[in-house]
């Protein structure tokens, strides 16, 4: 990659080989949420009221159920990405680098396949 | 080479800067964003999870979260529910708030000391206005 001057190591991108790759993506899906998640607030708070058929009514809808789909994976995008930022800032030890690498590649992805797979499952599951 | 006359703090941290409105966004970001992504993303899954379950999951959900009908725990947690869904509400539009300045400042724009700290101290005012009218709506219609 890089010979040791400046611009070898910008085409390198840098020992971490990501250059602004988490910093890009951490702005893009926060773009996302500012749309996503005031969909999903109004339409709650717009709700005539909150029984069990109404709400499950209104998330199978085509695009209620599309919102909450791309819901679960732009929040869990950015929330991975800004809880590693801060468990860089605080964990300092070996071990707890590893537990931190541990929780934030595999905790965000159980959790968000669980979501998408509940909003299928009322999405296609009929009444 | 002159002594400092007594020792320099060597990592200065909360305790040692003069307070001010960017210092306090700038926390309360992170605060707001972990609440977020802990509380707030736990709570939407049980949601959606007991949504998915059935009728009596849900309804489950709504005891222990809202209304507290089985007595017991589920009349402590339904405060704290409540606390948490409203905290969670405010979180997130100061969050939001927070991040829009962040993107306006990523263009570079609002560095100016001024602009900066009334920038910050809006977005408190900003979110704080948003969870009351939220909830205000959501109460009373």
């Amino acid at each position: 990659m890089g010979n040791g001057t400046s611009i070898g190591r910008v085409r390198g991108l840098g020992s971490s080989h990501e250059g602004t790759h988490h910093w890009l993506t951490a702005r893009l899906t926060a773009v996302g949420n500012l749309v996503l998640i005031p969909f999903l607030i109004v339409s709650l708070a717009l709700l005539p009221d909150y029984a069990y058929a109404t709400v499950r009514g209104w998330v199978a809808r085509p695009l209620p159920s599309i919102a909450l789909i791309l819901i679960m994976i732009n929040t869990f995008t950015h929330a991975r990405m800004g809880v590693q930022v801060m468990l860089e800032d605080y964990v300092h030890e070996e071990g707890g680098k590893i537990a931190a690498w541990l929780l934030v590649n595999i905790v965000p992805f159980a959790a968000a396949a669980f979501g998408i797979l509940s909003v299928l499952r009322i999405a296609l599951g009929g009444a | 080479m002159a002594q400092a006359r007594k020792a320099r703090p060597i990592s200065p941290h909360l305790q040692i800067w003069r307070w001010g409105p960017a210092m306090l966004v700038s926390i309360l970001h992170r605060v707001t964003g972990n609440g977020l992504a802990f509380a707030g993303l736990g709570l939407l899954l049980w949601w959606i999870g007991a949504l998915a379950s059935g009728a009596e999951a849900y309804q489950t959900f709504l005891d222990y979260v809202w209304l507290g009908t089985g007595g017991g725990l589920q009349t402590v947690t339904a405060i704290l529910g409540k606390v948490v869904l409203v905290g969670l509400t405010w979180a997130f539009f100061q969050h939001a708030a927070s991040g829009i300045r962040h993107l306006i400042l990523d263009v570079g724009a609002g560095y100016e000391l001024e602009t900066n700290a009334r920038w910050s101290s809006l977005t408190i005012v900003i979110s704080v206005l948003l969870t009351i009218a939220f909830w205000a709506f959501v109460l009373l219609r």
